[in-house]
């Protein structure tokens, strides 16, 4: 029974890696969250099978209650809503975490690894880190929720001793574990608890709204160590190879995010960055320099015109849900003969991926879409660049000022272009808080207004 | 000319290739030696803690190849499916939720299990729901 089991589980693993292999191309994709879900199903029955399971009916209320929570949740998110639905699913696992090390505390006995009060000190180790890692997943990604609900400001909130103060707590979380091995005492394991809370609450508070694709993956990342936590001390391989493919995978998309922004995960994780500095107001900037403003009429009239456009989204496509009609717009100036291309910034929007997704919605076919490395050279032939909702990841102080704190950033290099059309409620800067040269430039129209209602009233021009 | 350098060469590499075999026979009676302490003691939490960290450190290396190769363009339904997938963690959650007994750690585990389904069709239906807007061109 036990060699089945094992196998089976071995079974699911494969499928877990086929899944995440299957997302390679769009094509294989849907294949592959089927093995996903082949390998679960697996898990789960294989699990149900063990001797120990025989209170059947607990479960499957268990599972029915969680299942159709889950799926009523899943079908009506809106995708730009994606963010902050994926970090409260984070919490959820870490949350899952705590009560199965909780579970394995008190009933050591069900899972092999002594008697209560007699853990031998290898489990309790496992089964601490597995504890903690879940705890700071959890409130961190509470945290990370109420941020890109709008819950929480978006902006950093920074308070003095800050770093000392989440020093002391990890070191402490440490001395606990360490002192639950010596007394294996149940109010060590909560105290663990509470003080991971505690850490992961504070983690992620003072992290700011624009960082959050780097968060969201690192919290993905910790929901697997935690998993792999779990799988060491239950001695099960497929928790352990599961939690390592998740944790592998966010912290590959932690990595690409920072790189993104020339950032690294420290400067990120230590937090403050963007968000205090003030934009400059519309007024003060007309004052000493000039802009050329445009209506929706000049926008539609110079596209018109163009052989090439290619639109760069960003965060406030996503914010004014300008997607279907920027899909729309795409549609007349096809039909006017225009070539359309998007092009996408890997930091763009609040998670890895957000703006494929949107425009996906919105039936963008993915093989218009592209990224920054594979678009970059074709801006020097582009005749007009459509920026909706993006500033910061465009800015040309980039690669040219380096007292600017995004210094070093790769960026879209728009400005070769031979028009930029920028939507833009005011002149405001961006989240780093760097003023864009591009607005300033002569062959720049600004078209100020909402993302959404100004699409939509280029459409209106050209049909 | 250079015949007795060749024949240098040669022991040289006999040596060598000698030096390799005692290494590889050294290696298989320890592997073989690991393998029988893991048979003769199953639930000993050291033999596991090994078999656990190899399993561990090559998945980890999986991972890694596997993600780099995922597209840009799909890194949110990876997020997802990620996300759905650690849920497995449910392995757990059903093992101490499946006791006869009523206690504390079968509350606990009722509750995991709740939490872990949540996100098992949560993030699997939501991978599927955006991965079927993924279209290409019609023409």
């Amino acid at each position: 029974m036990e060699t089945i089991s094992t196998l089976a589980y071995l079974a699911a693993s494969v499928c877990f890696i086929l899944a995440l292999r299957g997302l390679s191309s769009p094509e294989s994709a849907r294949e592959g969250n089927s093995y996903g879900i082949a390998g679960m199903a697996i898990a789960i029955v294989t699990t149900l099978l063990q001797p120990i399971v025989s209170s059947y009916l607990v479960i499957i209320v268990g599972i029915a209650i969680g299942g159709t929570i889950g799926a009523v949740i899943a079908k009506r998110i809106k995708m730009t809503a994606l963010p902050q639905l994926v970090a409260a699913f984070h919490s959820l696992v870490g949350l899952a975490a705590v009560c199965v090390a909780a579970a394995a505390f008190y009933s050591p006995e069900s899972y092999g690894i002594g008697i209560p009060g007699h853990i031998k000190a290898g489990s309790l180790i496992e089964m601490s880190l597995g504890t903690a890692i879940g705890a700071i997943t959890f409130t961190g990604s509470v945290v990370a929720f109420a941020k890109l609900q709008g819950l929480l400001t978006g902006k950093p909130l920074v308070f003095p001793f800050q770093h000392p103060l989440n020093a002391g707590l990890g070191v402490l979380a440490i001395l606990l574990i360490v002192l639950l091995c010596t007394t294996n005492a149940a109010w060590v394991f909560w105290a663990i608890v509470v003080v991971a809370f505690s850490l992961g609450f504070l983690l992620i508070l003072p992290i700011g709204g624009a960082d959050m694709p780097v968060v969201i993956s690192m919290l993905n990342s910790y929901s697997g160590w935690a998993a792999c936590g779990i799988g060491f001390t239950l001695q099960n391989n497929l928790l352990i190879i599961t939690g390592a493919l998740v944790g592998s995978s966010g912290a590959i998309l932690s990595y690409i995010m920072c790189k993104g922004m020339n950032r690294s995960i420290v400067n990120v994780i230590l937090g403050g960055f963007g968000g205090e500095i003030a934009g400059l107001p519309a007024g003060s900037a007309l004052a000493d320099r000039t802009v050329k403003a445009g209506s929706a009429e000049d926008a539609a009239f110079i596209m018109k015109n163009a052989s090439s456009v290619v639109v760069v989204p960003g965060y406030g496509m996503a914010v004014a849900q300008a997607q279907h009609a920027l899909r729309e717009m795409a549609d007349l100036l096809k039909k006017e003969g225009v070539d359309i291309k998007y092009a996408i910034h890997p930091v763009a929007g609040r998670m890895p991926g957000h703006m494929n997704v949107l425009l996906a919605e919105a039936n963008v076919p993915y093989d218009e879409v592209f990224e920054l490395e594979e678009i970059n050279r074709d801006f020097a032939q582009t005749d007009v660049v459509y920026v909706i909702g993006a500033n910061d990841v465009t800015n040309p102080a980039a690669k040219t000022d380096p007292a600017s704190p995004i210094y070093g950033m790769p960026i879209l290099e728009i400005e070769k272009a031979k028009t930029v059309l920028f939507i833009k409620r005011s002149l405001a800067s961006g989240y780093a808080g760097v003023e864009n040269e591009l607005f300033f430039r002569p062959n720049t129209m600004m078209l100020f207004g909402d993302a959404k209602k100004m699409t939509e009233e280029i459409v209106r021009a050209l049909g | 000319m250079n015949a007795s350098l060749l024949a240098d060469r040669l022991a040289e590499l006999q040596a060598q290739l000698a030096a390799l075999q005692a290494k590889s026979e050294a290696l298989g009676e320890a592997i073989s030696e690991a393998a029988r302490a893991a048979a003769a003691g199953g639930t000993s939490h050291e033999a596991f803690f090994l078999t656990g960290l190899t399993v561990f450190v090559l998945a980890v290396f999986v991972g890694y190849h596997v993600v780099w190769r995922v597209t840009p363009a799909l890194h949110s339904p990876l997020m997802a499916v990620t996300n759905a997938i650690s849920s497995v963690i449910i392995v757990g959650a059903l093992i101490a939720a499946g006791p006869a007994s009523f206690d504390f750690s079968q509350v606990m585990g009722f509750v995991a299990v709740v939490l872990a389904s949540i996100n098992i069709f949560g993030g699997f239906l939501v991978t599927q729901r955006m991965l079927a807007m993924y279209k290409k061109k019609t023409k």
